[in-house]
């Protein structure tokens, strides 16, 4: 073939893929190498002690503060994800199986346009529609529904879990949406013409199918989270706050930055091990049900 | 009523539109807060005003932050399609030894917490290189949290390509340089400008790097960022947002008229949203 000339097919895709990939090795990779490196060494007032040493992660374990905020980030994303997954699966599974296809990209547009726009102003007004004069409140209290403002929906965890599962709404959609369309539809049909109900279709059949999104979903919304710090800065309140505004913290007003890596080291392993722990029990689960 | 149900997926359509509702709300309240003649942002509204809009034009921080905001956005779309359609094109066309790495680590940011992204640039830069944070920190920033949406919506510009077209010029006498001119960019083109949009509004709408990597001019959603502290000021922050999201609102539209515009042009069915 002519278009083979000169370059074999692997130099041809080496040289295409160098660009984007040692744009991401420059600024990704060695970067992230950069953090674990840092979380070793020490700050010394202004001066960086690029000596080898434990402190920071002694510090962390050791000091209550950390752990905390550490834990309450581990729960507040994974209560975010158990919401948003639990919220969309119905969506993606309405989109794939009950709207005509010709009509499914529109839906899928409608969906994901909120999470395209400005995400600083869209967490800044469910502070206004949870807060105490807020819009939920002034229309509870106007129909009736409730005598005196809710209180338990702004400045706490709860708030940063309806904001963030708001925010990550699309990101679990899509995936689980794909894997929906992935279903071979004669399959269902064959499991209904075998006697089985809608209900039993759907455990056995769907689910199971549909796993490989679900555990995305689950990923793209849980490890995200984990590192949002503007969510609980506005709406979280001082019991709201996670580990990432203390990275901030350590790092933009603090000024010591290895402390600073040394958390965002621990919460990413952290994250990565629950991550990981999650694929293999998804996967041993769905292999029992096959 | 009860016919309509069970066709559109009875119960379960109703909830989708309740869901929808619970997504634009939001979006909803920003132009109703906008527009009321109140400087407190609750219910009930006051009556109609346009006060807040015309406030942001005798703004000089504010054309600042607009205008770095612009640059950046501009620039980091060029380059995150630019490294996109590199990776596309590899990634779809050829096998080479490390290419699932490769492309994985080109994906990472996709999934990467922002503020793990804006703190290790901000190490290698300020703590290990030494160098002052400028817009040129930003861009480098979110070029690669750009990046691999643009990889994800080229990728499928060129899985619709016909590989026959770019062989037939190649076998009439064209150099790869003419075909991809000539064919190839005019086929993915659409996709092109898609990726274009959806990453200048990315850009545009990043606050958590920008935050970190912001040197002396803010971006408009660090400026944005730093009014929310005054109550006062939230009116025009209110309608700043409004302008905001209308215009991202407008370049998501061009973005998926374009991404339907090609795959009407490579013939291939509609699955729905970019990723």
């Amino acid at each position: 073939m002519s278009a083979g000339q000169g370059l074999s097919e692997a130099k041809k895709g080496l040289l295409l893929a160098a660009p984007p990939g040692l744009y991401a090795i420059l600024l990704l990779a060695v970067p992230l190498g950069a953090v674990l490196l840092l979380s070793f060494w020490s700050q010394d007032f202004l001066t960086l002690d690029r000596t080898f040493t434990l402190k920071n992660y002694r510090e962390a374990f050791s000091e209550p503060l950390y752990m905390l905020l550490l834990g309450r980030s581990l729960l507040i994303s994974g209560a975010v994800t158990l919401v948003t997954v639990l919220l969309a699966f119905p969506i993606a599974y309405f989109v794939s199986f009950h709207v005509r296809p010709e009509r499914k990209s529109l839906w899928i547009f409608l969906i994901t346009i909120p999470f395209w726009t400005s995400y600083l102003i869209r967490v800044f007004l469910w502070k206004v529609i949870l807060g105490y004069n807020g819009v939920l409140n002034t229309a509870l209290l106007g129909v009736g529904f409730i005598d005196e403002p809710l209180t338990f929906i702004l400045y706490n965890a709860n708030a940063v879990v309806i904001t963030l599962a708001h925010a990550f709404a699309p990101f679990a959609i899509l995936p689980i949406f794909v894997a929906l369309e992935k279903i071979d539809r004669s399959l269902l049909e064959a499991s209904r013409d075998l006697g089985e109900g809608t209900v039993r279709t759907f455990t056995r059949v769907t689910l199971p199918l549909a796993m490989p999104g679900v555990v995305a979903a689950i990923l793209i919304v849980f490890i995200p989270t984990i590192g949002d710090y503007v969510t609980p800065d506005l709406v979280g309140g001082p019991n709201g706050l996670m580990i990432a505004n203390m990275i901030q913290t350590q790092f933009l007003k603090l000024n010591n930055a290895p402390m600073g890596a040394a958390l965002a080291v621990i919460a990413m392993v952290s994250v990565s091990v629950i991550s990981l722990l999650i694929v293999l029990v998804t996967m041993r689960w769905s292999r029992r049900g096959a | 009523m009860s016919g309509w149900l069970s066709k559109r997926g009875g119960w379960l359509g109703v909830y989708a539109v309740v869901y929808l509702v619970f997504l634009y709300a939001p979006i909803f309240l920003l132009p109703t807060f906008a527009f009321n003649d109140s400087t407190v942002i609750a219910f009930p509204l006051q009556g109609f005003t346009t006060e807040w809009f015309s406030g942001l034009s005798g703004v000089p921080a504010l054309t600042g932050a607009v205008k770095t905001s612009l640059l950046i956005a501009v620039t980091s779309a060029l380059l995150a399609t630019t490294l996109g359609l590199c990776a596309a094109r590899a990634g779809v066309r050829y096998r080479f030894p490390g290419k699932g790495p490769i492309m994985g680590l080109i994906m990472v940011p996709l999934v990467l917490p922002e503020i793990i992204v804006g703190v290790s640039l901000l190490v290698v830069i300020v703590s290990i290189l030494g160098l002052p944070l400028s817009s040129w920190t930003v861009i480098l920033g979110h070029t690669l949290i750009c990046t691999p949406f643009a990889v994800a919506i080229l990728n499928a510009s060129y899985q619709s390509l016909d590989t026959s077209l770019e062989e037939a010029a190649i076998d009439l006498g064209e150099t790869p340089v003419s075909t991809f001119r000539l064919i190839t960019l005019p086929l993915i083109m659409p996709g092109i400008i898609a990726s274009l949009l959806i990453s200048f509004t990315i850009s545009l709408d990043e606050f958590i790097i920008a935050f970190f990597l912001t040197g002396a001019e803010p971006t408009l959603p660090v400026y944005i960022w730093s009014q929310l502290r005054f109550p006062q000021k939230l009116p025009i922050v209110m309608a700043l947002g409004t302008i905001l999201v209308a215009a991202s609102i407008v370049m998501l539209t061009l973005a998926e008229i374009m991404r339907r515009r090609g795959l009407k042009k490579a013939g291939k069915k509609d699955t729905g949203g970019f990723l």
